[in-house]
């Protein structure tokens, strides 16, 4: 099979299976022993994790070292960088340097605005935005070009990954958005954490019929709520994020010691969905720091075991 | 225009310390219209000053050009700023620096912060509209900046974090590029940012220079 990338995701997804990504946030210092068992929650029982870039603006441990990391411990690593924080120089050394230690995956995103940090006061680099970043990885892929025109000795091979918020305003743009990504370069999507389905069943009809679930594989963001208090977190507070009622509904429906089960439930209640869905290639499972729960909703939405490719 | 905030007294008054004889300029254009450095903001300063300082410590005089952003104009201080230590500027930086370059024997002291290139939305209110970023895509974008109005500067907007018009850092600032498409929406121009919109050319990150066409061979014989 011909291959951008040769990644386990991009095998996964092109040998046909339902793919089943997960995320691990790089620890707040040098913490290595933490980030590990945070990564041996998540080996075997994923087909790659997401390795945040400085997540919601606060420093962390950098993303391909993280992503080093995970590598060695054989969870293959999906390196998201973000524009916020480097300009077109860095972000091209760094790729060429995660590809070189074997980095596979890379996911191009805008980033947090730092205002919502721990660093409220630096400036924000936006160089350039998350459609020229995978433009601009696809052109070292596939022309073997820097960004800006010069040959490159020995061009990096990443499949390519973006983001897309399904939810946000105005509605009636997002998928044209998602045709944006998927012309500039982007070989995999991962959504914003879905609740509304409605609504997500809405935006992939529609991508179905522009034709972009054949161009891009699209894996659907879940994230389990684990309180009635992170619900609504999530509805008020979170920009972007779209949880109806019924959800706060279901949750506060519940004895206060089950609703984390009742999250979990209606996650995988999601996923099944999901699975059956035309034109969602997979699930991407943010378990913000629940990564020990991981296996067993890995488990119980029936996504074990993970193939073998 | 040029909008600018006067730096409040406490850093002013520490520049000026030691200086018996200070000359305030004013600037009669953009700060003017913005109420930071005209001829009455210079007035305001220096009767600030007098009275924080007293009479011995300090003697302040007090001149508004039309444009301290031209040699013309400031060629009508030279007479008067050699009686002076050291000069207060109230123009924006151009102008303050146009001043330090007639004057380069002076100390010369900004008294404003100069913040945006903006508009007047009413008397004392003013908004960014330009980063003077040297591509200008307003042609592309309906006539709203992406680099000064979106808190990110994206070229292919909107962001994962837009909220239902407002920009994700605060309910109270309108997303750029929200409105950018509901303005080419009405207009049946949505096509015009179909396309991916390439890495900008940041030529505002070095000293930059315009000879318009026409002049250069006055400005090449100015030059020598
Ligand atoms: S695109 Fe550039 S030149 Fe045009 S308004 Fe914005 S910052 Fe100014
Ligand atoms: S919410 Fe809108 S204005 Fe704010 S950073 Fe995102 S695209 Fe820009």
């Amino acid at each position: 099979m011909d291959m951008k990338s040769g990644s386990r995701l991009e095998r996964v997804l092109k040998a046909g299976h339902f793919a089943f990504t997960g995320e691990v946030g790089p620890p707040r210092g040098a913490n290595v022993e933490a980030l590990k068992k945070k990564i041996s929650y998540l080996k075997g029982k994923v087909d790659m994790a997401n390795i945040t870039d400085n997540q919601t603006a606060m420093v962390r441990m950098s993303s391909w070292a993280a992503a080093l990391f995970c590598l060695q411990e054989g969870l293959e690593p999906n390196y998201q960088m973000v524009c916020r924080d480097r300009n077109r120089l860095a972000m091209q050394a760094d790729i060429l340097g995660a590809y070189s230690h074997g980095i596979r995956n890379i996911l191009c995103l805008s980033g947090d605005h730092q205002m919502f940090g721990d660093h409220p006061h630096a400036k924000g680099v936006y160089d350039i935005d998350s459609m020229q970043l995978i433009a601009m990885v696809k052109k070292m892929r596939d022309e073997g070009k820097f960004q800006g025109g010069a040959d490159i000795d020995e061009p990096p091979r990443m499949f390519i990954g973006a983001a897309a918020n399904p939810f946000a305003e105005p509605f009636e743009w997002r998928v044209h958005r998602l045709a944006k990504k998927v012309k500039a370069g982007a070989d995999f999507i991962q959504t914003q954490c879905v609740y509304n389905m409605a609504k997500i069943r809405q935006w992939v009809k529609r991508a179905n019929d522009m034709g972009l679930t054949e161009k891009v594989y699209i894996l659907a963001g879940i994230t389990p709520m684990k309180s009635v208090g992170m619900a609504n977190y999530m509805k008020n507070k979170v920009p972007g994020m779209d949880v109806p009622d019924e959800i706060i509904k279901r949750l506060k429906g519940v004895e206060k010691k089950k609703v984390a089960e009742e999250g979990i439930k209606i996650a995988c209640e999601q996923i099944e969905e999901f699975r059956e869905m035309k034109g969602i290639a997979g699930v991407h499972l943010m378990a913000i720091e629940w990564e020990h729960r991981v296996p067993e909703i890995a488990e119980r939405a029936g996504m074990l075991p993970r193939p073998e490719v | 225009m040029i909008v600018a905030e006067r730096k409040p007294f406490e850093e002013i008054k520490a520049m000026v310390a030691g200086y018996k004889r200070v000359l305030t300029v004013g600037c009669g254009t953009c700060v003017a219209v913005c109420l930071a450095g005209g001829s009455k903001e210079v007035a305001t300063l220096n009767a600030e000053l007098q009275l924080a300082l007293g009479k011995d410590e300090i003697s302040l005089g007090a001149a508004t050009v039309e444009r301290q952003c031209d040699m013309e104009f400031l060629a009508e201080l030279d007479s008067l700023a050699v009686e002076y230590d050291a000069l207060i500027s109230m123009a924006c930086g151009a102008g303050i620096q146009f001043l330090a370059e007639r004057f380069p024997d002076k100390p010369v002291l900004p008294a404003v912060d100069t913040s945006f290139i903006g508009v007047n939305l009413d008397v004392g209110w003013y908004e960014e509209k330009c980063r003077a970023c040297g591509t200008c895509v307003l042609g592309m974008t309906g006539g709203i900046c992406p680099v000064t109005m979106c808190a990110k500067s994206l070229f292919n907007g909107p962001c994962g974090g837009t909220n239902n018009g407002s920009c994700e850092i605060n309910t109270d600032q309108p997303c750029a590029w929200y409105r950018i498409y509901e303005r080419l929406s009405a207009q049946g121009r949505l096509e015009q940012i179909m396309e991916v919109s390439p890495a900008n050319d940041w030529s505002n990150q070095k000293p930059r220079k315009i000879i318009q066409p026409g002049y250069q061979e006055r400005i090449k014989a100015l030059q020598g």
